[in-house]
């Protein structure tokens, strides 16, 4: 039986996909047999971020119609062995999601996956309930910013409320907080909410915080899932992360700003 | 003279905001996590005392002045509504009669 996780923020571009992108291929990389699915349907961007674009031939919404297998849908990633992607249509609306349809795919992955990663839309509509309904575990990407956080805090209060487990009244639905574009220079200057201020509104286990770095975007250019480039801090955040999610004890990083040398303030050296 | 004003704009630190951001997250969450068990009851609440004073003075709608501000420990719901000068009252007597 697979674990199944979503990812999930309620707020749109805090950066849920390139999370579930890093996330997946982590654990994939750790030698756990991983699916990613995408939810977003009529907006997928999961395929870009994995560099898998031009091999999508069928997704989710063909899956659930009965016009393709599942094993025709899935898509191998060529880096990692143990790593698959289910991509969400592009054309048909959001209403060709159903819970029947969604469940009895997860049924089938869960046979031979350890792990299935749910790439939640952003908002609170069916894509997003969908996404999260069958979880057992949510990881909630949240920036340090108010809206960011409020919306964290919905989505928090639908997972105790609209999933399946919560439906069925069994053991809830593990949170995990995940912090992104966290700036620890900006947080020093008093202009962005701090990690304990966070942690202490949503209440919720940390699993990691990523730094705000410019290989997020290099990483989503080229279509590498920003976990590969271990030389980038964001990547090793991921990977922390990833870590600790398989039960590794492992302190956190990049919360303290980097104390820059003469040289790099004068030059401009910038957060890699 | 405006660029002198600028320079020394520019130069002034400004107050950090984080800790205002922290403040207004944690009551309108406070409120919002209320809202998710029971029902928000203010503004049915406003509702029905503009209806009280209505059923006994006829009340311009367009008079009625709401203000609700939700705080951390308290909220205030202020409720203005114009009530009509004695000539302008229907004559209560009449209508009992």
């Amino acid at each position: 039986m697979a674990e199944i996780i979503v990812v999930t923020s309620g707020k749109g571009g805090v950066g849920k996909t390139t999370s579930s992108a890093a996330i997946a291929t982590g654990l994939a990389q750790r030698g756990k047999k991983t699916v990613v699915i995408d939810f977003d349907v009529g907006l997928r961007n999961l395929d870009l971020i994995m560099g898998v674009e031009r091999r999508v031939v069928f997704d989710i919404v063909n899956v659930i119609s009965g016009e393709a297998r599942l094993n025709q849908a899935l898509i191998k990633d060529k880096r990692v062995e143990t790593l698959s992607i289910l991509p969400a249509s592009q054309t048909r609306d959001k209403d060709a999601l159903t819970k029947e349809g969604v469940g009895k795919i997860i049924e089938e992955l869960s046979k031979d996956h350890d792990f299935i990663v749910c790439d939640s839309p952003a908002g609170i509509e069916k894509g997003a309930l969908l996404a999260l309904y069958f979880a057992d575990q949510a990881i909630v990407v949240t920036n340090p910013e108010v809206s960011s956080v409020r919306d964290s805090d919905r989505i928090l209060g639908v997972l105790q409320s609209k999933s399946k487990r919560a439906e069925e009244k069994r053991e809830p639905v593990r949170e995990h907080l995940l912090v992104t574009r966290y700036d620890p220079a900006r947080v020093e200057r008093g202009e962005m909410l701090k990690l304990e201020d966070i942690r202490e509104i949503l209440a919720i286990p940390l699993l990691g915080v990523i730094p705000e770095s410019e290989s997020v975007l290099k990483a989503s250019n080229t279509g590498n899932p920003v976990i590969m480039d271990a030389e980038s801090v964001a990547g090793q955040a991921y990977k922390d992360a990833v870590g600790r999610f398989l039960g590794d004890k492992i302190e956190h990083r990049f919360l303290e700003p980097t104390k820059k040398g003469l040289f790099s303030r004068l030059f401009g050296g910038r957060a890699a | 003279m405006s660029w002198l004003a600028d320079l020394f704009k520019a130069r002034k630190p400004e107050p950090p905001t984080a800790a205002n951001a922290k403040e207004r997250l944690q009551i309108v969450l406070a409120h919002e996590r209320i809202g998710r068990t029971r029902e928000d009851f203010l503004p049915k609440l406003q509702m029905e005392i503009v209806a009280v004073v209505a059923k006994y003075v006829a009340i311009d709608p367009g008079k009625v002045n709401v203000s609700l501000d939700r705080g951390g420990d308290m909220s205030t719901l202020a409720i203005e509504i114009d009530l009509p000068g004695p000539q302008a009252m229907p004559s209560r007597r009449a209508a009992a009669g």
